[in-house]
């Protein structure tokens, strides 16, 4: 079994590098792109049937500081 | 009296805390192993600067797992004094042994270079040799110390007067000018609740004798050595 989690800013906390990331491609001509926001991605592999209770501690407990970040677990 | 100095894998500072204790406060120091699992013995630990497991995942995210992190966690609780400095300020807001979190400086960049802190308030054990709106001139070597806390922990740390330092300018002055990392309110250095446990982004450790630009830093170590005194 195969899940992924994505860790985020949470949306009221500054990101730094988005902005430094969306200011230079708004000088590269790409005037669309208004906002962006970095995170990071866990390619996470699991005995078959596993349980999801174990996914969500790693994610909640390891992977993602509550007080700047949230996660989401998507299975594969 | 005996002060713990702890060694995480990527600690490296942790000579130089050891140093400070021994050569320049004169007092008994011993290293503690991240594999220990116990501090007994210890009246105060430092957890030093570094790079503790390569700061993988986040900043002190995985120091928090270390065995010796359950017995330091379990030493706070008991009333002992810890002090995090740098990447031992991060490893405690990770443990949540203070509140908050240190994110990646603002301006992106390392920032490694001298400036002024101001004391915030003297009724910690760590900043009782100072004098309320002392400037300390110290140094900082880090690229995530902008310190954030969500709007109603801060407000509980400003009115429980937590903040021990902020960033100043040389009059004293709290400014954006002074803010090396953006961290929110200048936040340099804070305790816990229990005023049991320091966290502060700038080095004591580098600046506790004349020759290295400044022996600031000592009157820091030596607020806890008459706290130890007085106990």
């Amino acid at each position: 079994m195969k899940a992924t989690v994505i860790v985020t800013l949470k949306p009221t906390v500054l990101d730094p590098q988005g902005m430094t990331i969306q200011r230079s491609v708004a000088s590269m001509g790409l005037a669309d792109v208004t906002d962006i926001r970095q995170g990071k991605y866990f390619d996470v592999s699991l005995k078959d049937g596993a349980s999801s209770e174990q996914i969500e501690k790693l994610a909640r407990e390891v992977l993602t500081n509550p007080v700047i970040e949230q996660y989401r677990i998507v299975w594969e | 009296m005996k002060f713990g100095v702890v060694i995480f894998p990527g600690s490296n500072c942790d000579h130089d805390c050891y140093y400070v204790v021994e050569s320049v406060l004169k007092k008994p120091v011993e290293f503690i192993w991240h594999q220990d699992t116990s501090v007994k013995g210890f009246d105060a630990v430092i957890l030093p600067g570094g790079f503790a497991y390569g700061d993988y995942l986040r900043t002190g995210a995985l120091a928090k797992f270390s065995p010796v992190m359950a017995a330091v966690r379990d030493f706070a609780e008991k009333g002992g004094l810890v002090i995090g400095i740098c990447n031992g300020f991060q490893i405690l807001c990770e443990a949540g042994l203070l509140p908050g979190a240190l994110m990646r400086n603002v301006g992106m960049k390392y920032v490694c270079k001298f400036l002024h802190l101001r004391t915030e308030t003297t009724n910690t054990p760590y900043s009782n040799a100072l004098a309320k709106g002392q400037l300390l001139h110290i140094p900082i070597g880090h690229g995530d110390g902008n310190y954030f806390a969500e709007t109603e922990t801060l407000s509980r740390i400003e009115s429980n007067d937590q903040v021990v330092f902020r960033y100043a300018d040389a009059d004293g002055q709290i400014s954006r000018d002074a803010n090396p990392n953006g961290s929110l309110n200048n936040i340099a250095g804070i305790v816990n609740e229990r005023r049991n446990v320091l966290g502060m982004m700038p080095h004591p450790d580098r600046s506790s004798e004349s020759i290295l630009g400044s022996a600031d830093g000592r009157l820091i170590f030596e607020s806890i050595v008459n706290t130890l005194v007085a106990k």
